[in-house]
């Protein structure tokens, strides 16, 4: 196998892993941000730490399993369940774009977040504030879980992918932490949904390969081929904006008629 | 406990299954086409690739059409 041959799944690795992991690492920031600026930072680091330890342990004792499932089984199922999280981003990502959805408002959670952060009561013991690092903890903790699971997933199907995944999320970590220190608000600037199209577009491209590949399909071009499949969904994303945009277009048409 | 465990249960679940029926659909196109290729080994592996991939799509495209009509009809 060239390098020709494995280049597009190392990039698609790469990408997707980063973008998809930039995104999860702004959702956290965002509540890990308003947990240090209304209850105090020791409480807000406190609780990133326990559920950064949790993700570790997580993924140290799920990813050596990983390694006795039989190749093709682990494609299959790696592959079914990036078709499923891809898609759903996409079509969250496509409804959004086409005014069907609310976008997704940073400002507004941090808003909302730090307000019932105010109200709830202070309870600290041994300085440290339970509400306060329980909210960061499940924050962090579910959005990581994500990133472990986008890491592994992609990774899963091919040799040599783990490292390429690992990296993107930690450089994604490492930038929204840089920015989140640097800004010190949430980071709302940030083209939440243009970038969650983006990642649906390659993880259900990866997906879609990955069930093909686990089913016995012999793609042609092998890894290549990855790049039409990344150009058909770009091309249907596209085509899901229009068309859930016309719908929009039609209603409001109708209720300006009446 | 229960109510943190349910609740992380719940957003794991959140991870592959915001619409039901996007998933279902796309699990049971999946299925369809490995049927297929074992009932039919004959079949070019290619063609099995293609329906793979427009079906996905298809599935994807009629569920944001239905989406938008039921949420417009909403509002």
């Amino acid at each position: 196998m060239t390098w020709i041959h494995i280049a597009p799944a190392i990039t698609v690795a790469f990408l997707g892993a980063f973008l998809a992991s930039f995104v999860e690492f702004v959702e956290a920031a965002t509540i890990v941000l308003a947990v240090g600026t209304v209850r105090g930072w020791r409480s807000a680091l406190t609780g990133t730490a326990l559920a950064l330890a949790v993700l570790c342990a997580l993924v140290l004792a799920l990813g050596p399993a990983l390694t006795q499932v039989p190749e093709r089984a682990l494609q299959l199922v790696v592959g079914l369940l990036l078709l499923l999280f891809g898609m759903r981003w996409l079509r969250k990502a496509i409804l959004r774009g086409a005014g069907i959805l609310a976008l997704h408002d940073e400002d507004a959670i941090f808003r909302s977040e730090t307000a019932n952060l105010r109200l709830a009561r202070t309870t600290a013991r041994w300085g440290v504030d339970p509400i306060a690092t329980v909210t960061a903890f499940k924050s962090v903790l579910l959005e990581g879980v994500e990133v472990a699971f986008i890491v592994i997933a992609v990774a899963a199907g091919g040799t040599g992918l783990l490292p390429t995944a690992a990296a993107g999320a930690a450089v994604a970590g490492v930038l929204v932490v840089a920015l989140a220190i640097v800004v010190h608000r949430p980071l709302a600037r940030v083209p939440e949904n243009t970038l969650k199209f983006a990642v649906g577009v390659l993880i259900s491209a990866f997906g879609v390969f990955w069930a093909g590949e686990g089913l016995g399909i012999a793609w042609p071009g092998q890894d290549l081929s990855l790049l039409a499949l990344i150009v058909v969904m770009l091309a249907a994303g596209l085509a899901g904006v229009r068309i859930a945009g016309s719908v929009a277009a039609r209603v409001a048409v109708r209720v300006e008629a009446r | 406990m229960m109510g943190a465990l349910r609740t992380i249960f719940g957003e794991l679940l959140g991870l592959f299954v915001d619409d039901g029926s996007l998933a279902v659909a796309l699990l049971v196109w999946c299925a369809a086409v490995g049927a297929t290729m074992k009932l039919a080994p004959g079949l070019p592996a290619a063609g099995s690739g293609v329906a793979l991939l427009f079906g996905s799509v298809a599935i994807l495209l009629v569920n944001v059409d239905r989406t938008a009509k039921l949420r417009m009809a909403k509002q």
